[in-house]
C-alpha cells in the first residue's frame, strides 16, 4: 500500500543558488498528485528530494523535513533504503539496453539479494502485468533485450522495473513526454490502475495530463509552490492570478 | 500578451454572443410594441428574426465547440466559453418567447378590443431591463451588476401572479372576454420567462467572473 508524504519547510539549493524556497505540503497515500509549473520552477527538484537523488549532484543539498509515512527520509533513513521504498521514471525510458527484458525488471531484486529464481519469476510476472506488458513480451522475456522495445514499451518496462522492489511511492518525472498518443494513454491508464497500490506523484508539462490523472495539482514557479490544491479546483478556478496564468497560457 | 489567435477567438465569441444579444433584445422589443400598438408588421418582422436567431446560435455553439476542443481552453478561459454556451441557449429561448408572443398579439388583432386588467408593457419594460442589465454585466465581467439582475425576477413574478389572478377573475365574470384574457396572460407567462432567461443569464456572468454556481439557490460550488 502506498504512503502519504509530509513535506515541512523543505529548502534546496545548487551550489550557493537556492532552487527550492520553504516548500510545505501533504501528498496523499494512494493517490495521484501532479506536479506543474515551467522549466527550471523546481518541480523535478522537488521530486528528487523525495527519495534523496537530489543530493546525488555533489553540489547540492537541501534542508527540511519529508516525511515518508512515519520515516523523516534525512533523518532516519538511508538513501538506499528510501529509494526502495520510492520508485522513480524519468522522461526517456532508460532500460538497461544489453539486459533482457526479464533481467531489466529483476536488476533491483537482484542488487538486493534475491536469487531464488522462483521468486524472481514471479516478481518479474507479477511486474509486467502490473504495468501492462506482460501480454506484449511475455514469450521473449530471455530473448529479448530492453532496447528492442518500442518507447512506450520501454517506458511501461522502467515502470515494471521500478514496481519490481514494491516500492511505497512512485515518483513520475514527465513519464510520457517523450510518447506518442496511444503510449501517452497506456501510461496514464497505469497511474490509474497502479494508485490503489502506490502513492503516485507526476511531475508533467502537459496540462490537460495532470488535469486527467491527477486527484491533486501543485503549481511551482521560481521554486515557490504557489498552489496546491484539487486539480478540478486547480484547472477550473485557481486561486492565485499566477496559477491561472500559466494555466491559460498568458504567463510571461 | 501570448495565445493571440486563441485570444481573438474568444473575442470574436463574445462578439458574435453580443450581436445575436441584439436582434433577441429588439425582437422582444418589437413584440410588447406590437402588443400596444396592435401592430401586425412588426409580429411580422419579429416572426422573420427567428431563422436569423436560430441560425446565430448555431454558429455561436460550433465556434464555442472548436475552441473547447482545440484549445483547451482552462480556468476563465474554460468558465467563459461554458458560460457563453449556456447564455447562447438563453438567448435563443428568450427568442422564442418574443415569437410566442407575436402569435398572440396576432390572435388578440383577431378579437374585439377589450380593456385586460394586466400591464403588460410595464412587464415587458421590468423583463426586457433585467435582460439588458445581465447583458451589460456580461459585457463588463461585472458580477456585482449580475448579482443586482437576480434581485428583479421576484418583481417580474409577482407582477405575473398578479395577472394570473386578475385575469382569471376577468375570464370569470366576463365569459365573452376569455380570449383575449387568455392570450394577455400567456404573454405575461412568456414575460416571466424572459425574466427566468435573464436571471440564467446574470447566474451564468456570476459563474464566469467567479467561477461560483449560484444557480438554484448555491451560494457557492467551490469546495
Amino acid at each position: 500500500m502506498g504512503v502519504g508524504i509530509q513535506v515541512e519547510h523543505l529548502n534546496a539549493w545548487y551550489g550557493k543558488t537556492q532552487s527550492l524556497w520553504d516548500i510545505g505540503l501533504h501528498i496523499p497515500a494512494n493517490h495521484a498528485t501532479a506536479l506543474i509549473g515551467p522549466s527550471g520552477c523546481g518541480k523535478s527538484t522537488f521530486v528528487r528530494c523525495l527519495n534523496r537523488m537530489h543530493e546525488t549532484n555533489p553540489t547540492a543539498r537541501a534542508e527540511g523535513t519529508v516525511r515518508i509515512g512515519d520515516v523523516d527520509i534525512y533523518k532516519d533513513a538511508s538513501p538506499v533504503e528510501i529509494r526502495r521504498r520510492i520508485g522513480m521514471v524519468f522522461q526517456r525510458p532508460n532500460p538497461f539496453p544489453t539486459m533482457s527484458i526479464y533481467d531489466n525488471v529483476a536488476s533491483g531484486l537482484k542488487l538486493n539479494g534475491f536469487r531464488k529464481r522462483r521468486v524472481l519469476d514471479e516478481v518479474v510476472e507479477r511486474s509486467l502485468k502490473q504495468s501492462a506488458l506482460w501480454d506484449e513480451v511475455k514469450d521473449d522475456l530471455k530473448k529479448k533485450s530492453g532496447a528492442s522495445l518500442s518507447g512506450g514499451q520501454q517506458q511501461r518496462l522502467c515502470i515494471a522495473r521500478a514496481l519490481a522492489v514494491d516500492p511505497e511511492v512512485l515518483l513520475m518525472d514527465e513519464p510520457a513526454s517523450a510518447l506518442d498518443p496511444v503510449s501517452t494513454s497506456k501510461i496514464e491508464d497505469l497511474i490509474f490502475n497502479l494508485k490503489s497500490q502506490y502513492t503516485i506523484v507526476i511531475v508533467t508539462h502537459n496540462m490537460q495530463q495532470a488535469a486527467r490523472v491527477a486527484e491533486n495539482t501543485g503549481f511551482f514557479l521560481m521554486g515557490k509552490l504557489v498552489e496546491f490544491d484539487k486539480t478540478h479546483k486547480i484547472f477550473t478556478n485557481p486561486s492565485d492570478k499566477r496559477t491561472e496564468d500559466y494555466i491559460t497560457g498568458r504567463f510571461g | 500578451m501570448t495565445r493571440i489567435k486563441f485570444q481573438q477567438s474568444l473575442d470574436e465569441l463574445k462578439e458574435r454572443l453580443l450581436v445575436m444579444a441584439g436582434l433577441v433584445e429588439q425582437a422582444i422589443q418589437r413584440a410588447t410594441e406590437a402588443y400596444s400598438s396592435r401592430d401586425e408588421g412588426l409580429c411580422e418582422m419579429v416572426l422573420l428574426s427567428e431563422p436569423a436567431i436560430n441560425r446565430m446560435e448555431g454558429e455561436i455553439d460550433q465556434l464555442a465547440l472548436d475552441l473547447l476542443a482545440m484549445e483547451q481552453p482552462m480556468a476563465v478561459d474554460l468558465r467563459f466559453i461554458l458560460s457563453v454556451i449556456r447564455i447562447n441557449a438563453d438567448l435563443e429561448r428568450v427568442g422564442d418567447q418574443a415569437v410566442n408572443i407575436a402569435n398572440r398579439v396576432q390572435d388578440l388583432g383577431t378579437l374585439a378590443n377589450a380593456e385586460l386588467p394586466v400591464d403588460i408593457p410595464k412587464l415587458a419594460g421590468l423583463a426586457g431591463a433585467m435582460v439588458r442589465k445581465a447583458l451589460q454585466a456580461f459585457i463588463e465581467g461585472d458580477a456585482e451588476m449580475a448579482q443586482s439582475v437576480l434581485l428583479l425576477d421576484d418583481q417580474v413574478d409577482d407582477m405575473n401572479r398578479d395577472a394570473f389572478r386578475a385575469l382569471g377573475n376577468l375570464i370569470k365574470q366576463q365569459p365573452d372576454l376569455a380570449t383575449q384574457a387568455l392570450n394577455a396572460l400567456i404573454i405575461s407567462r412568456n414575460l416571466e420567462r424572459v425574466g427566468d432567461h435573464a436571471t440564467n443569464i446574470a447566474e451564468d456572468v456570476i459563474f464566469w467572473v467567479r467561477g461560483a454556481d449560484v444557480r438554484h439557490h448555491n451560494s457557492v460550488s467551490e469546495e
